[in-house]
């Protein structure tokens, strides 16, 4: 059973209740569109045709043998890309290169890893596509090839790029300092140290839906796309960069998403299928297969991390020096920015230096994967802190709790943190029952914080009004958490009507404001103030239309429980319903709609706690995690099963990369492990069910309260486990993943 | 390509001898998977599940014999021989999940000849004997002697495994299969151990068959390990002197699946394991 008390009273009448999702029935009885069920009449199949290198020059294409097979209409390489310069876009949380989207999506004069696309052909079939790959000769001067941090970093390994890095040709693009105080003295003169190097390993998000599109070009050069990715407007401003387009002349269709975990804030296919679609005249289906989504899509990036933690006896941490090299891929992906700032900014400490540098290798560039950078960069800061308490024999929820930032320390951007609930959330930790339960033989338990920015961003919703008064709540975010619910909620809150008389939609690029893609934690933050604030300028029409059919000031009406009641001197009017203000629309002014545009940036930082109880098998080295407890501040949960979802779910991810997820390269770097027999996330047996415990400290200034809650909960986990397997083992484990062999190996290596 | 589905023993070889690249099917869970990678591309499929033989489970002289291309969750409902090869049936019904196993047989794990494979060391530890039918007529193998290779049988053109002959059972007697994966399901075994064995009525070990599969390019039968329990009663000697041997028989390779030493090392551990299963069952049948 999940926990599911919740701190915080509930003083609304739909938010905070756990209604059946809008989304739901189409879901579970196999009606949903997603990517791969979207058809068009007379539609062509793409196929894409892949380096088997890790590393090479292209020295020549002749698809002349492909473009002759009957049935083949077009095909498609870089060149068919109108050249940009090094140009970024602002479309996700990071920016996105236009260049080097491109040549993920078709390879220019060199492959950077296996499975890069470098020719694509749309035909009349499947069958007829993938036929025409085997008559494409692509010859290729192949490259010595390298992916491990240390070895990419050498002094002699091959270079990806020369262009990256300003000191010279290196696999280093980006090098980061953030530093205060004297962090090299304050060591020095700390009582306790701990000091380790921790790694981490590149992992994919591994969402069920493999990406899928549909293109058409017409003749005019109008075009539209229909697919599942995490934000149309995404796809629209990258698409647009890459193949030379207008924005307003591409409509991009949202389709039901599958998982994205932030992999899906970029795009591989839908440049490709535009591109095939405008030389074929004909639309243009593209769907990767698993195998071709481990092969060239961006997994989160894997990390080396050397710290030195220092603290006095009474445990205060007085020194940290952290330094973080961030496995990027082939070209600079999600790189250790994130890392640098999330590292120590849950912990109040005086000196401190935290450096950072993206290394580039041989394997699919990486990208955003839930909270992206910070699990590796607190995983090592969380396990030295353990350490520390172990060290001083101090409780390690209450040596946190001595260090903990609360409201008015200054935050990583400068500015004073507002309410933070990271002590709460450490509070309810120490409280829950799961912290003192006895523990079995050979069992450990581990905790660890977390925190996470969070992002606004931009956000626009609509919500209109039907003639029988019944709302249509519009947004431009892909729903990939529960997100229509949630906007369902907020507005018939406001409005004051069921749920069931709100039916919540995700409008394509062409028939709403522009909103920022569904990341960062950010939808039902920003876009739920936009659909709040929506259904409150409603609610002024209602109370107008209403005032104008009752001949009063529109001051003299009130809206509650749905209707207008009429509050002039003398007037004893029946109260109007939304139906019948609504049914008498045309008479009173017209349409009942708004549209409305919102750009928070007081979007909070949220905190979460976990608690890991794991047994470990001494002679096998497996490793069973018998009891799991999320604890998250979460602001205001608007529909708590799908908070407790996002908790539970980013566990269960984080679960998996501290215990089995790792890529396995060949000789040849090749992944040797494309599918999901061979990288090991977790199954559903080998977890216990995790409980949930939710702080709701609302955010002050958000009409419900609401903070982001999506990612923080995939940060704790790493060091939960690894402390809980550090202290079964009774020894400190340093890399991930734990695998049984690994942890074999290590409890050999001590005796 | 074309598919076939005969009714009878005579049409299944007829049909697999008349072409070189017709291939048998039983459950297609390994076959239709390669066949969709691109790593086989077989001209003709012959379906046995049609063939009335190839199917079911019975009491056959004292002991069982199972259809080869019998779905594994199938044996579950088979109480006989679940009381007799516990270990059989336990193996079988380890590989995949429940949707893989409605569909999986013992006799295309077997054919499959993954080293992996999990029912194949509880096949070879119980002393199961494959009757291959072909175009010379009916033949019965020892299990062990039709693995080969990776990939790799001995049957011949023509040649496919109609039943599997497993012997009469002994009071006193059980087997047990265990296996390592790093998950908990839905993984390919690092180290796999069957144990079959007997005892007599103060508990001595009079027989012992152990089989160990993915730590070679086969499923081996490792006699020195079975040798070290016989004329104990599965002490800490006979347990170490049986790891021991299993460790000394192991020739595997380094791959994503496991490393050359975790392999080795667990063969022991995963035989003592199975062994002390076996050795209750077998006690818990006098
Ligand atoms: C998701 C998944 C998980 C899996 N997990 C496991 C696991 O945990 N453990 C494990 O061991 N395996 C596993 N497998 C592999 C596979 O399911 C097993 O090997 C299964 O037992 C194969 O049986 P089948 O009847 O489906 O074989 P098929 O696919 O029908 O045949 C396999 C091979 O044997 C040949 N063949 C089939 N029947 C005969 C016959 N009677 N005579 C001669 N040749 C024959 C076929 O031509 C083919 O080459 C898994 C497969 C999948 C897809």
């Amino acid at each position: 059973m999940t926990k599911q008390d919740q701190i915080a009273t509930t003083e609304h009448r739909i938010v905070g209740t756990r209604p059946v999702r809008p989304d739901g029935a189409d879901k579970v009885t196999g009606k949903a569109v997603y990517g791969a069920d979207f058809y068009l009449p007379g539609m062509l199949r793409g196929a894409i045709l892949r380096s088997p290198h890790a590393h090479a020059r292209i020295v020549s294409i002749d698809t002349r043998k492909a473009e002759a097979l009957a049935g083949v209409k077009a095909v498609a390489t870089n060149a068919d890309f109108p050249r940009v310069e090094m140009d970024e876009i602002d479309a996700g949380e990071a920016g996105i290169n236009v260049d080097r989207a491109a040549q993920m999506c078709l390879a220019r004069d060199k492959v950077f890893y296996e499975g890069q696309p470098v020719v694509a052909v749309a035909a009349t079939s499947p069958e007829i596509a993938t036929a025409a790959l085997d008559l494409i000769e692509v010859r290729y001067e192949v490259l010595p090839h390298v992916i491990e941090i240390a070895d990419a970093m050498r002094s002699d390994a091959p270079v990806l790029h020369d262009d990256l890095d300003a000191k010279g040709p290196s696999n280093i693009a980006a090098r980061l300092d953030s530093s205060t105080g004297d962090a090299e003295a304050a060591l020095a003169t700390a009582d306790v140290v701990a000091t380790g190097r921790y790694t981490t390993q590149a992992v994919h998000q591994g969402y069920i839906e493999p990406q899928a599109c549909v293109a058409s070009v017409s003749g005019d050069g109008q075009a539209q796309l229909w697919c599942s990715s995490q934000g149309a407007f995404m796809v629209r401003s990258v698409v647009a960069a890459i193949t030379g387009m207008n924005l307003a002349d591409l409509r991009v269709t949202p389709l039901e998403i599958g998982g994205g975990f932030g992999g899906k804030t970029t795009v591989y296919l839908e440049p490709v299928a535009t591109i095939l679609s405008k030389k074929s005249g004909r639309p243009v289906k593209m769907v990767l297969s698993r195998d071709e989504v481990f092969r060239s899509t961006g997994p989160g990036p894997g990390a080396e991390i050397d710290i030195r933690l220092g603290a006095t006896k009474d445990g205060i941490l007085t020194a940290a020096i952290v330094d973080m090299r961030y496995q990027v891929g082939a070209f600079p992906g999600a790189g250790a920015g994130a890392g640098v700032m999330h590292a120590l900014g849950g912990y109040r400490i005086e000196h401190k230096r935290v450096t950072g540098c993206d290394v580039v290798s041989n394997m699919p560039s990486t990208h955003a994967y839930r909270a992206p950078s910070a699990p590796q960069a607190e995983f090592a800061v969380e396990c030295a802190i353990d350490d520390i308490a172990r060290q001083l024999g101090m409780d390690p929820i209450a040596l946190r709790e001595k260090n903990a930032v609360r409201a008015g320390d200054t935050s990583f951007s400068g500015t004073p943190h507002g309410q933070i609930a990271f002590m709460e959330t450490l509070a309810a930790a120490k409280g829950h029952d799961h912290y003192s339960a006895p523990l079995g033989p050979n069992q450990g338990r581990g905790i660890a914080a977390g925190w996470w920015v969070n992002h606004g961003g931009e956000s626009t919703a609509m919500i209109s009004i039907a003639e029988d008064g019944t709302a249509v709540v519009a947004t431009g975010n892909p729903d990939i958490g529960g997100s229509r619910a949630s906007m369902a909620m907020m507005a018939a809150e406001v409005l004051q009507i069921p749920m069931v008389k709100v039916r919540p939609i995700v409008a394509d690029t062409a028939s709403i404001g522009f909103s920022m893609l569904t990341g960062g934690s950010r939808t039902t933050f920003a876009t739920g103030k936009a659909v709040s604030e929506a259904a409150a300028e409603v609610v002024e029409i209602l109370k107008a239309r209403a005032a104008m059919i009752w001949g009063v000031d529109a001051s003299r009406v009130e809206w509650r429980d749905g209707e207008a009641h009429c509050l002039a001197d003398g007037r004893d009017e029946a109260p109007l319903g939304i139906k019948e203000i609504a049914s008498k629309a045309s008479k009173t002014g017209g349409p009942i709609s708004v549209e409305k545009s919102v750009y928070p940036h007081d979007a909070m930082p949220t905190y979460a706690v976990h608690i890991c109880d794991v047994e470990l098998d001494p002679e096998t080295g497996h490793v069973g995690v018998t009891r799991y407890t999320a604890i998250q501040d979460v602001g205001r949960a608007v529909h708590p099963s799908y908070v407790e979802g996002q908790a539970q779910g980013g566990a269960v991810q984080g679960i998996g990369w501290a215990l089995n997820e790792a890529y396995t390269f060949n000789k040849e770097g090749r992944v040797d492990n494309a599918g999901f027999l061979d990288y090991r996330m977790p199954v559903a047996s080998d977890l216990p069910m995790i409980d949930t415990l939710l702080v709701e400290i609302p955010h002050p200034t958000h009409p419900f309260g609401v903070k982001g809650v999506g990612e923080v909960p995939i940060v704790p986990p790493l060091a939960a486990v690894a402390n809980a397997v550090s202290a079964a083992a009774g020894m400190r484990m340093f890399d991930l993943p734990m695998t049984p062999a690994r942890i074999h190996a290590a409890l050999n290596a001590a005796g | 390509m074309s598919y076939h589905s005969p009714t009878s023993v005579d049409q299944a070889v007829e049909l697999l001898a008349s072409r070189d690249d017709a291939r048998p099917m039983s459950g297609g869970t390994d076959l239709l998977v390669q066949m969709r990678s691109g790593r086989l591309k077989p001209g003709a499929i012959v379906d046995i599940k049609g063939i009335d033989r190839a199917v079911g489970s019975r009491a056959q002289d004292g002991g069982f014999v199972i259809g080869a291309a019998t779905p594994c969750t199938e044996l579950l409902d088979d109480a006989a021989l679940c009381a007799a090869w516990p270990g059989v049936v336990e193996a079988a019904n380890l590989i995949g999940s429940v949707q893989v196993r409605n569909r999986a047989t013992i006799g295309g794990n077997l054919c499959n000849a993954s080293p992996a494979a999990d029912s194949v060391p509880a096949l070879i530890a119980a002393g199961a004997r494959a009757v291959v039918a072909g175009p010379q007529g009916e033949r019965i193998v020892a299990v062990e002697d039709l693995l080969a290779g990776p990939g790799w049988t001995t049957l011949g053109k023509g040649e496919f495994v109609l039943e599997f002959i497993l012997p009469v059972r002994e009071p006193g007697s059980a087997d047990a299969y265990l296996r390592s994966i790093p998950r908990t399901e839905m993984d390919i075994a690092v180290v796999g151990a069957g144990i079959n064995l007997s005892c007599d009525a103060s508990g001595t070990i009079t027989a012992a068959r152990v089989a160990l599969g993915a730590v070679a390019p086969t499923a081996l039968l490792v006699p020195d390990a079975g040798a070290a329990l016989i004329g104990s009663k599965l002490d800490e000697a006979a347990l170490t002197a049986m790891g021991e041997a299993a460790k000394a028989a192991c020739r595997p390779i380094d791959d994503k699946r496991g490393t050359i030493d975790y392999r080795i090392a667990m063969s022991a551990v995963y035989a003592r394991r199975a062994a002390v299963i076996a050795y209750n069952r077998s006690r818990e049948t006098l």
